[in-house]
C-alpha cells in the first residue's frame, strides 16, 4: 500500500503498485483533469506537480510516491476567483482551442515560471519544447507565459 | 404552439417548460415515444434553442460538437445578438443528438447536427440568428400588450424591452409568461444590419475558458459512470488480418481483468463498420485492461494484404503514371496545346499517408441494455454514432440516446464513428457500462489515414510565358475505397477536385487519375485533398516560374487575374473568386518583405487556396545552413472567411492550422511494411513543437462582405508549398516529396 498526498489530502492506494499515478488520479481518485495522451512521456498532457516539480504522471508508477506530494490541475488554484496568474493569463489570451493538452501545458508553464520568473522566448523554447498541442497553441501559450510572468509581477508588488 | 416559418428548413415555435421558461426552437412533428426507464429524454415538445427563464437567466442550446473550432461560442453569439442580451447573462447547455421517431422515419429536433467540411458556422449563420430574433420579437410583443402601446413603438435594449414614448421598461425575465403565450406572427422579424452589431464580429470570452484552464471541462475520455468498466482491444497489426486464436490464461490472471473475448473486423473490402478484427479486454481500471491486453498471446492470420508495403505503393504508383488513367475531365484541347506549347515542363511529387493524432485518442462509453443504449462520445458526428450503435445493437435508433462530450481534437477523424461500434458490442456481450480506451498506440497503427499519391504536373509554355496547357496525373489511393455503393469510376472524386484552380483559367485543362488499393484504411483528414492538391499545385507553380523565368508572385496574379466569380461545383461552391486569392497574396508579399533582397541561406516563399468558400495566403521566411539545419524565421499568414463572426477564434484557427500544416510538412508519415503500420507514437509520428514555430508570426483575418464561410480547414493547405518555396529560394533544394524529414540534411552533404 502506497500512501502520498494529493492537492493536500493524503490517498492510499493498494493495487498493483506498477500502476502509473496518472491512472491512479483518474481512474481511482477520479481527478480527470490530467490527461492521458502518449503515455510514453512523448507530449506532457498529463504533467502534475510531484513535490512540486513538473512530472509527466503516466510515467509515475504509484509505488516510487510514498510520503511524496502530488498537485494536479485541479488542486492548483485554491478558487475560481484565486485562480493562479498562468491560469489568468491562459484566459486573458484565450490560449485553448480544444483544451486537451491546456491542463498539462499549465502545470508545466507554473513550474518553468517559478524558475524562470523573467523568461526570454528562448527560454520557454529550451524548456517546453516536449509539450506538444496538436491543435497548434504555441503562439498563444508564448505570449501567455510572458503575461502570467506580468501578471505574477504586479500580484507580488501588490502583496 | 405558436410557431412561424422561417424558411423552408426551420420552422421555429415558442411555448414553455413546467419551470415557466420561456422557450423557442423547432418543433417535434410528433409525438416522442413515452418516456424512457431512467427519463432521460427530456424536452420534448420543442428542440429548443433559447431558454429564458423567470429568473432572467437566458440559456443557449448548443447543438454542435464542439472539437475546438470554438462553435459553442460562435453559435450563441449569434444568438445573444439578434435576442439583444449581454453575453455574459449567457450560459451554454450542449443539446445531445436530437432524434425522434416520426411517422415517415425520423426526425431532428435541432436540426442537422455534425461538423465537418467547415460547415458548422455557415450552415447555422441564419437560423441562430433567427431564433435570437424571434425570441426578441415575442418578448417585444408581450411588452406592447402589457404597454398598450404597438410593437413599432418598443425596442430592446439588452435584456430589456423600452418603450419610449410611455417610458416603459420591462426586463426579458418578467415578459416570460406572457411571450409563453403569443401566437407566432407570419412574417419572421428582420435580422440587424451589420453595422449594429455588439456582440457578433467582437472579441468575446471563450465559453469553457474557465473549465478548461481548471481541469473542469469533460472529454470523452473523462466519462464517469456508476458501475462502469473499462476495455481495451489488441486491433490486427496486419492491415485486414484476423484472430486465428488467442490464449488469456495470463492476461485473465491480471489483477481487475473481467473477461477477454473475441471482436469480429470487417471482411476485408467491404465497407468499415470497425476498422479490425481484435481480442477485447475488460477490467476494473484502464491500467488492468492494458496490462491484460499485454498478457494476451495471439495467433493473427494474416489476411490479403499481408504483403502490402510502402515501397511497393510508390512502385505501383509511378510504373500506373507510365501508362495512360482514367481521364476524369478533359478542357479545351490539351494534346494540341501541349504540341504547340514552346516549353513543356513536368514534375513529380509525393505526399504520403497521414494520420489525424488528436491529443485525446479514440475512446467511447456505452451501456447497452435490452431496449435501450446510451453512448458518450467525443465525435464530430452524432447521427453517425447512433447509425453505429443501432447497426450493433439492433435497436430501433430513438431508443438510443447519443450525448455530446467536449472533444479533444476532430480534425477529421472522429467523423467516422469505428470506436462507437466497438465499444457497443462490448457493451452488449458483457452487459456492463464500458468506456472503450484507445491507447496512442492503438490511435496510429488504427487510423483512416488521409491518402498517399504519386502527382506529376505538367504543362505547356508559351514564348511569353503565358500557361496554355495544364494536366495534373495522379495515382494514389483513394479515400472512397471501402465506400458503401460506390462505383470504381468515382473513386477519383475524392483525390481531385476537378474546379480547383487553375481549371477555367487555362483552358486546355485535363485531369487523371490512377487507383492504388493498398489496404491502408483511409479518411477525410482536415481539408482532405487540399493539403495534397495545393502542395502540388503552388510547387509546380514556382518551379514553373523558375523554368520560364518569371517571377513566382507575378506569375500567380498573372493567372488568377481580376476579382470574378467562376462556377465551382463542388463543396465551398457554388463560386470561386481567384482575386480574393490574389488579394490575400499580396497581402502577405508585401508584410513579409517579398521583394527585399535577403543574406546567402535566406528566402521567402509564398502560395494561396481555395477551400470550402474561405481562402487563405501563407508567406515563410526561412534559412537553411550549410548543414540542411533549417529555421522558420518569419510566417505571415491572411485568412479571408467572407466575414468573421468571431475574429479571435478564427485567429485562433489560422495559427492552429499553419501549426498543424508545418507538422505535416516536415516529419509526419504513415509507412506501411508487410502488411503493418510502422509508426506507433510521437516519437516517430511527430507533430511540431513550440521551438519550429517562430515568434515573428502574424495571423491576420481579413474580412470581405457580410457571408461568413468556414475556417477550421481554410488555413492549412498552403502552409506546406509556402514552407517549401520558402526553402527553395534560401538554399536551391527542391522539395517534391513530404514529409520533409532528413532531405536538406542529405542535399547539402552532397
Ligand atoms: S500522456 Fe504522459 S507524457 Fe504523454
Ligand atoms: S488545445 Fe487541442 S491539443 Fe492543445
Amino acid at each position: 500500500m502506497t500512501s502520498f498526498k494529493v492537492n493536500g489530502q493524503t490517498v492510499t492506494f493498494d493495487g498493483d503498485s506498477e500502476t502509473p499515478l496518472l491512472w491512479v488520479l483518474r481512474d481511482h481518485l477520479k481527478l480527470t483533469g490530467t490527461k492521458f495522451s502518449c503515455g510514453m512521456g512523448l507530449c506532457g498532457a498529463c504533467v502534475v506537480h510531484l513535490d512540486g516539480r513538473a512530472a509527466a504522471s503516466c510515467r509515475i508508477p504509484v509505488a516510487t510516491l510514498e510520503s511524496r506530494s502530488v498537485t494536479t490541475i485541479e488542486g492548483l488554484a485554491p478558487g475560481d476567483d484565486k485562480l493562479h496568474a498562468v491560469q489568468k493569463a491562459w484566459i486573458e489570451l484565450d490560449v485553448a482551442q480544444c483544451g486537451y493538452c491546456q491542463s498539462g501545458q499549465i502545470m508545466a508553464a507554473v513550474d518553468f515560471l517559478e524558475r524562470y520568473p523573467e523568461p526570454s522566448d528562448a527560454d520557454i523554447d529550451a524548456n517546453l519544447s516536449s509539450m506538444l498541442c496538436r491543435c497548434g497553441t504555441y503562439v498563444r501559450i508564448r505570449k501567455a507565459i510572458h503575461r502570467a510572468a506580468e501578471i505574477a509581477r504586479e500580484e507580488g508588488r501588490r502583496g | 404552439m405558436a410557431s412561424t416559418s422561417i424558411s423552408r428548413r426551420h420552422f421555429l415555435v415558442a411555448g414553455s417548460t413546467v419551470t415557466g421558461s420561456f422557450v423557442l426552437g423547432l418543433p417535434v412533428f410528433t409525438i416522442a415515444r413515452a418516456e424512457l426507464a431512467d427519463g432521460t429524454f427530456g424536452e420534448r415538445q420543442i428542440g429548443y434553442f433559447v431558454e429564458i427563464t423567470p429568473k432572467g437567466k437566458v440559456i443557449i442550446g448548443s447543438h454542435q460538437p464542439e472539437i475546438g473550432q470554438g462553435l459553442r461560442t460562435a453559435l450563441p453569439m449569434m444568438v445573444a445578438e439578434e435576442l439583444d442580451v449581454e453575453w455574459h447573462d449567457v450560459s451554454i447547455r450542449q443539446m445531445p443528438l436530437g432524434i425522434v421517431k416520426t411517422a415517415d422515419g425520423y426526425g431532428w429536433k435541432y436540426g442537422g447536427q455534425g461538423v465537418g467540411g467547415s460547415t458548422g458556422l455557415t450552415s447555422n449563420w441564419q437560423f441562430m440568428r433567427h431564433v435570437g430574433a424571434q425570441a426578441r420579437h415575442q418578448l417585444i410583443r408581450a411588452a406592447a400588450e402589457r404597454l398598450g402601446v404597438s410593437s413599432e413603438a418598443c425596442s430592446t435594449r439588452p435584456g430589456y424591452v423600452v418603450c419610449d414614448a410611455s417610458n416603459g421598461e420591462i426586463a426579458y425575465a418578467d415578459l416570460v409568461e406572457d411571450a409563453a403565450k403569443l401566437d407566432m406572427p407570419e412574417q419572421a422579424p428582420p435580422l440587424k444590419a451589420m453595422r449594429d452589431y455588439r456582440i457578433i464580429g467582437t472579441r468575446r470570452d471563450t465559453i469553457d475558458a474557465l473549465d478548461m484552464v481548471t481541469g473542469r471541462s469533460k472529454f470523452g475520455l473523462d466519462t464517469q459512470v456508476d458501475g462502469m468498466r473499462y476495455a481495451v482491444i489488441a486491433r490486427s497489426p496486419i492491415l485486414n488480418g484476423r484472430v486465428k486464436s488467442f490464449d488469456d490464461a495470463a492476461a485473465r490472471k491480471v489483477n481487475g481483468v473481467l473477461d477477454v473475448f473475441t471482436i469480429e473486423g470487417p471482411e476485408p473490402g467491404e465497407p468499415y463498420v470497425i476498422l479490425a478484427s481484435g481480442v477485447a479486454v475488460v477490467a476494473a481500471s484502464t491500467w488492468s485492461a492494458m496490462q491484460g491486453r499485454d498478457a494476451l498471446e495471439i495467433e493473427w492470420e494474416p489476411g490479403p494484404n499481408a504483403d502490402d508495403s510502402s515501397e511497393r505503393f510508390w512502385q505501383e504508383n509511378a510504373a500506373m503514371l507510365e501508362t495512360t488513367g482514367q481521364i476524369v475531365l478533359d478542357d479545351g484541347d490539351f494534346d494540341a496545346a501541349m504540341a504547340d506549347a514552346d516549353k513543356v515542363v513536368s514534375r513529380r511529387y509525393e505526399v504520403p499517408f497521414v494520420s489525424h493524432q488528436p491529443m485525446e485518442p479514440q475512446n467511447c462509453f456505452a451501456r447497452v441494455e435490452k431496449d435501450y443504449c446510451h453512448i458518450i462520445a467525443p465525435t464530430q458526428m452524432p447521427a453517425g454514432a447512433s447509425r453505429a450503435a443501432a447497426a450493433v445493437t439492433g435497436l430501433p435508433r430513438e431508443n438510443i440516446r447519443i450525448d455530446m462530450t467536449r472533444v479533444g481534437g476532430g480534425f477529421g477523424r472522429r467523423l467516422t464513428n469505428d470506436y462507437v461500434a466497438e465499444v457497443a458490442m462490448i457493451s452488449k456481450q458483457t452487459g456492463w457500462p464500458i468506456q472503450l480506451v484507445w491507447s496512442r498506440e492503438d490511435d496510429v497503427k488504427n487510423d483512416f489515414y488521409r491518402p498517399g499519391g504519386l502527382h506529376e504536373l505538367r504543362a505547356g509554355v508559351d514564348g511569353d510565358g503565358t500557361v496554355t496547357a495544364w494536366t495534373q496525373r495522379l495515382a494514389s489511393g483513394s479515400k472512397y475505397y471501402r465506400r458503401p455503393n460506390m462505383p470504381t469510376e468515382n473513386l477519383w472524386q475524392a483525390e481531385l477536385y476537378p474546379d480547383d484552380f487553375p481549371r477555367r483559367i487555362i483552358d486546355n485543362f485535363r485531369l487523371e487519375y490512377f487507383h492504388n488499393a493498398i489496404g491502408l484504411p483511409r479518411g477525410s483528414w482536415r481539408a482532405p485533398a487540399h493539403t495534397a492538391n495545393a502542395f502540388v499545385i503552388e510547387s509546380f507553380l514556382d518551379e514553373l516560374a523558375v523554368e520560364t523565368g518569371q517571377d513566382p508572385l507575378q506569375l500567380r496574379l498573372d493567372l488568377l487575374g481580376e476579382e470574378r466569380e467562376l462556377e465551382y461545383d463542388g463543396h465551398g461552391g457554388p463560386t470561386f473568386n481567384p482575386g480574393r486569392v490574389s488579394r490575400l497574396l499580396k497581402f502577405v508579399a508585401e508584410r513579409i518583405g517579398y521583394g527585399e533582397v535577403r543574406p546567402a541561406g535566406t528566402g521567402v516563399g509564398i502560395a494561396g487556396h481555395f477551400t470550402f468558400g474561405g481562402y487563405a495566403a501563407h508567406a515563410f521566411e526561412v534559412r537553411v545552413d550549410e548543414r540542411g539545419e533549417l529555421s522558420i524565421d518569419r510566417i505571415v499568414a491572411a485568412i479571408d472567411c467572407g466575414y468573421a463572426v468571431h475574429p479571435n477564434a478564427v485567429e485562433a484557427q489560422l495559427q492552429g492550422a499553419t501549426v498543424d500544416g508545418i507538422s505535416v510538412a516536415m516529419g509526419q508519415e504513415i509507412t506501411v511494411h508487410n502488411g503493418r503500420v510502422r509508426q506507433s507514437n510521437f516519437h516517430d509520428y511527430p507533430l511540431a513543437r513550440i521551438t519550429q514555430i517562430p515568434t515573428d508570426f502574424e495571423a491576420h483575418v481579413l474580412n470581405y462582405d457580410e457571408t461568413p464561410t468556414g475556417v477550421g480547414e481554410v488555413g492549412i493547405p498552403p502552409v506546406a508549398p509556402a514552407l517549401t518555396n520558402a526553402i527553395y529560394a534560401a538554399s536551391g533544394v527542391r522539395i517534391r516529396k513530404l514529409p520533409i524529414g532528413d532531405q536538406l540534411r542529405k542535399a547539402m552533404a552532397i
